[in-house]
């Protein structure tokens, strides 16, 4: 698997930490799927802080802070220095939302914001499209990880354009990318790693389910699957149906 | 004098970020700080002075996705 700004990945799933019934249930979600990253965020003081600071940290897993919220490039610019003093990381999850309903990145925004941390010495993990375009240039102001979305945040309608993200997949082969948010189903995961890709992010599907540490178990399992299987090399589809057992030796019957 | 804390109007009586920090109870809390929009590090809360209206908040670990 490739690694992320020199980190690898035991497992190609990372969770985050929101909408869970209880911190109990967060905790025993990291610890039924074995996820290797744990998103987090900064607000305002007044709903016991430091009481969760303190249960991330003994998930034992990196944490990656995000820029949840901000809608500007000045307002994500902040909130990622904020993060990286308090959480002592210099891995930001960079988001910059362009639409209310949607949640879709403002690209320019985006662009504008982590080309500003990425010469600022940050690990910029951008939340993106699949457009070609904008991951060439996130690329070019430094970014050593792109963050394609599946689908709109907490949507849990999977990958929403698989076509693009194979082409995304293909045009940029050596940098690791993760498929964040919109993921519904542990197939959604397998299919995305079966695509290529090097991890999945997640939170809703997992936190929202009945069991969410069975389904943080789940997605576990499907990302592995999928990446075992893309590891292997899988045979090229075909419209006609070939028979797999030898035509050679059949009996007249 | 009268600043903004976490959006809230707020009367203090402190000259920089520090003082504020203390006048509002955070203490020896663990917190992040913007002022005006603009992080403000830990070594230059001290050193960074308030004026009336400003705008200051003061962030904590929080659920994220």
């Amino acid at each position: 698997m490739r690694d992320f700004y020199g980190v690898s990945l035991a497992n190609p799933m990372m969770l985050g930490t929101a909408r869970f019934p209880s911190p109990a249930v967060m905790e025993a979600a990291f610890r039924a799927s074995g996820a290797s990253v744990a998103t987090v965020s900064l607000r305002r003081e007044g709903q016991g802080g430091g009481a969760f600071r303190a249960l991330v940290q003994r998930l034992g897993v990196p944490l990656l802070p995000n820029t949840a919220g901000c809608h500007s490039a000045a307002e994500a610019i902040t909130t990622a220095r904020m993060a990286r003093e308090y959480f002592e990381t210099d891995w930001i999850k960079l988001e910059v939302i362009g639409d209310a309903d949607t949640l879709q990145p403002d690209p320019f925004g985006l662009l504008e914001a982590a080309e500003t941390l990425c010469a600022d010495g940050f690990k910029v993990f951008p939340y993106t499209t699949e457009d070609q375009v904008l991951a060439a240039r996130l690329v070019d102001a430094g970014c050593g990880v792109l963050m394609p979305w599946g689908a709109p945040i907490g949507s849990g309608l999977g990958l929403n354009n698989i076509h693009g993200l194979r082409m995304l997949r293909a045009a940029f082969p050596d940098v690791p990318m993760v498929i964040d948010a919109g993921l519904g189903l542990p197939s959604h995961a397998a299919r995305a790693m079966e695509l290529g890709f090097d991890a999945i992010l997640l939170n809703t599907a997992v936190a929202e389910a009945d069991d969410p540490a069975a389904m943080a178990r789940a997605f576990a399992l499907a990302a592995q699957a999928g990446a075992a299987g893309a590891a292997a090399g899988p045979m090229t589809a075909r419209d006609m149906a070939v028979p797999s057992t030898p035509v050679i030796g059949k009996a007249w019957l | 004098m009268r600043i903004e804390l976490n959006g809230t109007p707020r009367e203090i009586d402190a000259g920089n970020v520090a003082e504020a920090l203390r006048a509002c109870g955070y203490g020896s809390d663990r917190v992040a700080t913007a002022l005006n929009g603009v992080f403000v590090p830990f070594a230059a809360r001290a050193d960074t002075a308030l004026s009336p209206g400003d705008r200051l908040e003061v962030l904590v670990a929080m659920q994220g996705g």
